[in-house]
């Protein structure tokens, strides 16, 4: 009788952690219609398969991924959906680990025969979930994956509907550049997460920098399960650089060197992250308000992007969770273009046809999304579109580089104090 | 690099180390009393930061005195842990088998966040976390000051009351020998019961003392589990003192590495002399045995 109790209580407990998992790690359709069907023939719904970082490092980024992939499925439906299928999302939870992501790939694709993939959140993950798509002919048409390492694996499968990230750092290295030499930074620090993602910014960077006379006086790589940023930031605030640039992935990194500069009395004139201050009011909760303002971020897109679909996506965005156009992350936008762009190559083949599908993505033809244009190179890297840097002013995070853009607001330089 | 520089890195070290010591000390406190590896011991210092975080961004209670709150709300959970799930693993296989138990009560501990806050990070704020004073040349956050002297007054507490009370003999006597600690009128469960608790209480101030100096969001434990364990490990399984040690030593070595060499072998060389110092002295710096004999 005691064993029959104890074997209830570990029963209930079971459940309990599965029940929790299950609502951690997997959400939207999870039905399989996909059958491996390539044509537009039938009725029924079409599935379309993804793998999420829903728990692990990426979290944050998967879950605003599946957000903006599930505003575009809405929009789809109900435009009629693709080809007369209304859509159904199957999302597996991948917990940022790029072995996950391949058998989840494999899942969706050798198992659940989902008919489509869209792709996961980062360049980490993308590489390897792009490789298992090409075995299968799919195409992988991707969000967040937009490192060096994607485009030089020889892949002809992958497209990146974002802008590279490669050059990501150069709108504002020239901008650095071009300014009067009484006001230049005449020295600059650069310390960088060791991710396929952020790493290859940095040198480019740097040697636009160094040529126009910015001196480095530091350059660190750190690994990315470092949990305790004190001694490089520390390290930074003590060389004093007049401009500091961090090759972050997430908003934890760039709060760490933020309060350990507030901590050590250092604000520099220019201080530029490479990801995390576009992740709106999740970055302004974790520095604190006020301590946002001049912090600059490159990127594609941006809350108050001044486009119709955009702002329509924002409006939705905002009706179903809350918030102001400056709290949306870039992500939704990533995700959704890559909805908007599978969608109309799928229109233009009249199929589900993955090869079809492919050859028309290369086919140098200018495709449309929320982030702007979109056009591929033989690589899959999206041509069509400049990088814009992006400043918190005020509490808003609003478009600064290139100040001819229109719209732009001039940047802030110097930086202003801390809580200023 | 300058001397300044390596000095700097030593201070920072040493005070960081203080803040690591503060959430490993809950683990080790929970592995002397109970042989349970407690893997959830990264979810529950994450579980006291979303506390602190509650009160003090919902409720309006400032974060230090919001601790007389979330400390003994932990105590509770511990205590609640320790009769649902410790208990039940039976006596001669203990030390194995928590390991999958404990890691399951992260994994719910895990979701239950993520449903009450989402995946978003936050971080406590409080005006003397982004102050610092000047010592010496050195700008000393004094958050992590605070830190410190928690992490000192609390392990100062613990060891008392493990080696210098009648509660703490019952501790370490059902800890030896189970028989002979019920034969002398001591209620084992009971006692493991409330070591627990007061083991998870301890982590309350881990989790604000993390949560002060981190963002974090409820899988940010996955990344502090292999660095508690580490510096438990190094300390002494069981050994209060060993954690602070352990954890001072961990973090010094990790911040003169990270500046006078590279950030990228930080954690490399610290897990090479963790490595020659258990080879040395398989049972950490202050090994059990003596940590029981005490």
């Amino acid at each position: 009788m005691k064993q029959l109790r104890l074997l209830a209580r570990a029963c209930a407990v079971v459940v309990a952690v599965a029940v929790l998992a299950a609502c951690g790690s997997s959400s939207g359709g999870s039905s399989n219609g996909g059958g491996g069907g390539s044509s537009s023939g039938g009725s029924g719904p079409i599935t379309i398969g993804a793998s999420l970082s829903l728990s692990g490092d990426f979290s944050a980024d998967g879950q605003a991924f599946q957000r903006g992939y599930e505003l575009w499925v809405h929009d789809q439906n109900a435009k009629g959906g693709l080809l007369g299928h209304q859509i159904k999302l199957d999302v597996l939870s991948d917990a940022s680990s790029p072995a996950q992501v391949v058998s989840n790939y494999q899942n969706l694709i050798g198992s659940s025969h989902d008919p489509i993939v869209f792709g996961p959140f980062s360049t980490l993950l993308t590489l390897p979930a792009a490789r298992v798509a090409a075995r299968y002919g799919y195409a992988f048409v991707e969000g967040a994956g937009g490192g060096p390492a994607v485009f030089g694996s020889g892949l002809h499968n992958v497209f990146d509907v974002s802008v590279p990230v490669k050059d990501n750092l150069v709108t504002f290295a020239r901008w650095v550049a071009s300014l009067p030499a009484s006001q230049r930074p005449k020295t600059a620090a650069y310390a960088t997460v060791n991710d396929p993602f952020t790493q290859p910014q940095i040198p480019v960077a740097q040697s636009i920098l160094e040529a126009a006379g910015v001196r480095t006086v530091l350059s660190k790589v750190f690994p990315a399960e470092v949990t305790d940023y004190t001694p490089i930031a520390t390290q930074v605030s003590s060389a004093k650089p007049d401009l500091f640039i961090l090759g972050s992935v997430d908003v934890p990194t760039v709060s760490a060197f933020v309060h350990t500069f507030i901590q050590q009395h250092y604000n520099p004139k220019a201080f530029i992250a490479t990801a995390g201050p576009d992740q709106g009011a999740t970055f302004v909760k974790a520095v604190g308000n006020g301590n946002e303002n001049g912090i600059f971020v490159p990127n594609g897109w941006f809350g108050g992007f001044k486009k119709a679909d955009s702002q329509k996506m924002v409006q939705e965005y905002i009706a179903k969770y809350g918030g102001t156009p400056s709290d949306v992350n870039a992500d939704v936008a990533e995700a959704y273009s890559v909805g908007q762009v599978l969608a109309q190559a799928v229109q233009a083949t009249h199929s589900f046809d993955n090869s079809k599908i492919i050859a028309y993505l290369h086919s140098g033809v200018t495709l449309n999304s929320v982030q702007g244009p979109v056009k591929f190179d033989s690589l899959g890297e999206n041509t069509a579109q400049q990088t814009l840097t992006f400043q918190w002013q005020n509490g808003n995070l609003v478009q600064s580089i290139p100040t001819s853009v229109a719209g732009a607001s001039p940047p802030q330089y110097p930086k202003p104090p801390w809580g200023g | 690099m300058s001397g300044t520089a390596l000095l700097q890195a030593i201070v920072d070290g040493i005070l960081t180390g203080g803040v690591y010591a503060l959430m490993a000390a809950g683990l080790t406190l929970i592995f002397g009393v109970m042989d349970i590896i407690n893997i959830a011991q990264g979810a529950m210092v994450v579980l006291g930061a979303y506390l602190s975080y509650e009160l003090s961004a919902k409720a309006g209670i400032p974060l230090l005195p919001g601790l007389l709150i979330t400390v003994p709300v932990m105590f509770v959970l511990g205590v609640g842990m320790e009769f649902l799930f410790m208990r039940r693993v039976r006596e001669a296989d203990r030390a194995a088998m928590s390991i999958l138990v404990t890691f399951a009560v992260a994994i719910l501990i895990e979701g239950v966040l993520t449903r009450a806050f989402g995946v978003d990070y936050v971080q406590l704020h409080a005006t003397y976390i982004d102050r610092s004073i000047y010592v010496l040349g050195f700008y000393l956050p004094w958050i992590y000051l605070i830190g410190f002297g928690l992490a000192v007054v609390l392990l100062v507490v613990l060891y008392w009351m493990l080696y210098r009370t009648q509660f703490g003999r019952a501790v370490r006597a059902s800890l030896q020998n189970r028989t002979a600690a019920d034969l002398i009128g001591i209620n084992v469960d009971r006692t493991r019961m409330i070591a627990v608790g007061i083991g998870v209480a301890v982590t309350a101030v881990g989790g604000f003392a993390f949560g002060a100096t981190n963002a974090f969001n409820p899988n940010s434990g996955y990344d502090l589990i292999s660095r508690l364990l580490a510096i438990v490990i190094l300390g002494g399984l069981g050994s209060i003192g060993g954690a602070m040690a352990a954890a001072v030593f961990m973090l010094v070595v990790n911040d003169v590495v990270a500046v006078a060499w590279s950030p990228t072998w930080a954690p490399m060389v610290f897990f090479f002399a963790l490595v020659i110092v258990l080879s040395i002295r398989p049972q950490g710096l202050f090994g059990r045995s003596g940590v029981r004999a005490q």
